[in-house]
């Protein structure tokens, strides 16, 4: 074959292309990150609504009668400013409250967001993909080395640089932008020093919006405009962001170039593997250079909420509470639907995965964004013994725990050497590369269409039965969280966590206690996807999605990661508000966001800490 | 002009400041004077409410600053100059002074970084250099410079001669008279009271938390059973 030197140069600028869009967005994060240390899951929202403001713009209102080359920069330019003042009004009446809050709580809330901006744009702008205009003189395509190439992708290379440009004077050449820099690096002096930094913040949001909100705008004559836009661009913008060096600019325009050509290149060499590549290089990164690549400074301090030292006994009420529900659900089992029935077993599973979540983030001090991998890993692993080896279902229930055990082995490795934002990110990279496996190799895991027919065994097949099964063998994981975390063990991990340099002196192994809470973890959220597989009895991709990651997150912020007892409660009630709110109304994840949002602000300490008495 | 009163501060459980009183008048240089550990960075913190106070009571000319956010007292003329100076290391010499500008007060000939170049010469020859590439004495003008942008009324200084070489806490102190000729209001704190003796009116000797003599800089220094009992022989 002759060495297609036009495929690579178009290829190249291709690469080049996505990189300046991927930039656009990422500059956004990375510089609201830089000031408030809020790393924004929203962004990708601010994104998707930046490209549906700028569809409408230019199909409705002024601009739109306008129309030719006025008509639509304005509507781009206009979009890209109304997401910038969304952006400031977010930060006013939500984020302001939280910069005290541990990190993981601003994320809480980010999430929420993301959910509420989800229905919303539902509301408005229906299911329908949408087609924006092109763009004005930009139509055509040019001859590159004798390819023809869209004139509009070489201008949004330009837009990459220009927007570099920009950002590099305002940063330099304006007192907004030196108080930036200046609270970048130490906020608490320059308050100090007179700055009202509610001000600031307030500022720098509008502009990580409005950036995210032109990147939005500007893809409305390349691509359609859909719902998954946010959650696909959010991912990408992290790994930008991070490969990059949280709160680095120069970092995000690196890192969006490196990713842009490995999207552009990869496709031609590794055709299978893109998504895969992708959060590889990410993994290397944090691994080799845990702050970026051009980030400055350490690791930032642990993500989880402080925690007490010791996890207080539940409260009487509440504990009697608990088991009274538990035992009285065993007897009215008998007697309900298979709905309900399913429900419940459903229910017993996603206590165990929160359970099983709640030991890394509570005793741990870690936190996983990508539980879902070991989830979905325990779940694949009884589905595909019993395609390949047509293996029972208790064959598979056994497997499971230890399959994912080992993936979490694996992952843990790199995982718990970092700590704070960036184990985060890194969790949420092998949990992307575990679903990018599941979803490109379609001959072992059956792609998108996913694994079918995974039944229990005939004595388990009844719903009530089933139920029991999984109520049983989720109690039994939860009771050995238990043990785990009141045992040596658990006590050991809760020292490392609370003093690092303490527990070391006393000769605990601080890598080695987090990396063994790890798989454990993992081996038990593994039960839980297998049991969850045989309730459904099928798999797919999307049980290692990040949406499922995110729940789990959420069952256990919801609850309190302080003790056992908070992700219980918090999985029965994120759940059950999940469920009940699909039954009562399509915009179930507007009044779920509306929900978490509220909960975040008033009840900081989780549902089981509301419960507690204050300082108790 | 500032009037502490029975201030106490925690860092989280750990009570630090058992009621810490002291006043500093205007024009006047006044000293915190202890060991390391005695308090006097966390009284500078909680007067100007980086910490904020648990008791007590802080008045700037007259005026209650409970409820301020650390802002807010900035604006109304204390200027806080750091231990660990805490220069913005990216930013150039120039650019940590932008920081620092705010508005003229009225009846105060606004700081410049003009006028304050040429307070501290040094820093004058390296506009551009950023704060994370210069030596320890040349961080402290800048800390200081950079304060003294906000033209405050009352400058908190913590340990200013710190880990100085002596030629260069000679030049502070030339400095500092300078300010203090011009009518600025100093609280100053120091482990040594040699280069505060230089230049305070009075004296604070705080230990553990408390006030526990104050009177005339001369005195304190005349008192050598004085200073071995609260400060570092
Ligand atoms: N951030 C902090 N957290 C907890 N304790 C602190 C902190 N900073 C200072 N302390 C404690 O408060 C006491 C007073 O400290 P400080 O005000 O810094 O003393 P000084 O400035 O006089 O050396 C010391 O016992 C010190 O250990
Ligand atoms: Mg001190």
């Amino acid at each position: 074959m002759a060495f297609d030197w036009q495929g690579l140069v178009v290829q190249g600028l291709n690469g080049l292309a996505s990189a300046s869009s991927l930039f656009l967005v990422a500059s956004g994060l990375t510089v609201i990150f830089g000031v408030s240390r809020i790393v924004n899951f929203a962004h990708g929202s601010l994104y998707m609504l930046g490209a549906y403001l700028a569809w409408t713009l230019t199909a409705h209102g002024p601009f739109a009668e306008l129309g030719g080359f006025w008509g639509f920069w304005g509507a781009i330019l206009s979009a890209a400013l109304t997401v910038a003042a969304l952006g400031a009004l977010v930060e006013m009446l939500v984020l302001r409250r939280l910069y005290q809050a541990p990190e993981l709580f601003q994320l809480l809330a980010t999430f929420a967001l993301v959910l509420i901006v989800q229905d919303v744009a539902l509301l408005l702008w229906g299911p329908d993909d949408k087609f924006g205009p092109r763009a004005p003189l930009l139509r055509g395509a040019t001859e590159i080395f004798g390819a023809r190439f869209p004139l509009y992708e070489l201008f949004l290379i330009a837009v990459g640089p220009v927007v570099l440009g920009l950002l590099w004077l305002l940063l330099h050449r304006s007192r907004f932008g030196i108080l930036l820099r200046a609270a970048t690096h130490d906020r608490e002096m320059v308050a100090a020093l007179g700055v009202d930094q509610k001000r600031l913040f307030t500022g720098v949001f509008a502009l990580g919006a409005g950036l995210a909100g032109l990147g939005g705008a500007l893809q409305i004559p390349r691509e359609a405009v859909t719902l998954h836009m946010d959650m696909a661009v959010i991912v990408e913008a992290f790994v930008v962001v991070v490969i990059g060096g949280l709160g680095s600019l120069g970092g995000a325009a690196l890192a969006a170039l490196i990713i842009g050509e490995l999207h552009a290149f990869g496709i031609l060499v590794f055709p299978r593997i893109t998504l895969v590549l992708v959060f590889l290089v990410m993994a290397v990164v944090l691994v080799l250079r845990p702050q970026g690549l051009l980030g400055r400074g350490a690791a930032t301090a642990p993500v989880a909420a402080p925690a007490p030292p010791l996890p207080g006994p539940m409260p009487g009420p509440l504990r009697w509470a608990a088991i009274a529900a538990a035992v009285a659900l065993v007897g009215v089992a008998p007697f309900l639907g298979d709905y309900p029935l399913i429900l419940l077993a459903d229910f017993s599973v996603l206590v165990l995965f929160a359970a099983s979540l709640h030991l890394i983030m509570g005793p741990g001090g870690m936190a996983s964004f990508g539980h879902a991998a070991y989830f979905g890993a325990g779940a694949y692993a009884a589905a595909l013994l019993f395609k390949h080896l047509a293996a029972p279902m208790e064959v598979g229930l056994i497997a499971a725990p230890f399959a994912a055990g080992l993936v979490g082995l694996l992952f843990g490795w790199f995982c718990v050497r970092l700590s704070g934002v960036y184990a985060a990110m890194l969790t949420l990279a092998f949990a992307q590369i575990a679903w990018s496996i599941s979803f490109q190799w379609v001959e072992v895991t059956g792609g998108d269409n996913g694994i079918l027919g995974v039944w229990p065994s005939g004595w388990a097949r009844g719903r009530l039965v089933f139920f029991y099964l999984s109520l049983a063998l989720s109690a039994a994981g939860v009771l050995l969280l238990r043990r785990i975390i009141r045992a040596p063990f658990g006590l050991a991990l809760r020292a490392q966590r609370d003093s690092p340099l303490r527990a070391e002196a006393i000769g605990l192994d601080g890598f080695l206690l987090r990396w063994i809470a790890f798989a454990v973890s993992a081996a038990l959220a593994g039960l839980a996807g297998a049991l969850f597989a045989y309730g459904k009895g099928s798999v797919f991709p999307s049980f290692l999605g990040i949406p499922r990651s995110v729940d789990a997150l959420l069952m256990v912020l919801l609850g309190g990661v302080q003790t056992l007892t908070g992700p219980i409660v918090g999985a029965i009630a994120y759940a059950g508000l999940q469920e009940q709110l699909a039954r009562l109304t399509d915009c179930w994840r507007l009044v779920l966001g509306v929900v978490i949002l509220a909960l975040v602000l008033f009840f900081p300490r989780g549902l089981a800490g509301a419960f507690r008495r204050r300082d108790a | 002009m500032l009037a502490v009163d029975g201030l106490q501060a925690h860092y989280g459980r750990a009570h630090i400041l058992h009621g810490v009183s002291l006043d500093v008048a205007a024009g006047e240089v006044a000293c915190l004077l202890g060991r390391n550990g005695a308090g006097k960075s966390t009284t500078m913190k909680a007067i100007m409410r980086l910490l904020p106070p648990t008791g007590g009571s802080v008045r700037f000319e007259g005026r209650d600053l409970d409820g301020l956010a650390p802002h807010a007292v900035a604006r109304i003329g204390l200027g806080y100059v750091p231990e660990e100076r805490r220069i913005f290391p990216d930013l150039t010499v120039e650019e940590n002074l932008e920081v620092g500008r705010r508005p003229p007060r009225p009846g105060q000939a606004p700081w410049t970084a003009e006028r304050l170049y040429a307070l501290f010469p040094s820093l004058g020859a390296m506009k551009k250099r950023p704060g994370g590439r210069m030596s320890g004495g040349e961080q402290q003008m800048l800390a200081i410079a950079r304060t003294l942008m906000g033209n405050p009324r009352l400058l908190l200084l913590d340990e200013p001669s710190e880990g100085l070489a002596p030629v260069v806490v000679d030049r502070l102190a030339e400095a500092l008279l300078g300010l203090k000729a011009e009518g600025l209001a100093i609280l100053l704190s120091e482990q040594n009271p040699g280069f505060a003796a230089s230049i305070a009116d009075r004296a604070y000797l705080l230990e553990t938390g408390q006030i526990r003599h104050h009177g005339p800089m001369a005195a304190v220094m005349a008192d050598a059973g004085l200073r071995a009992r609260y400060l570092s022989v």
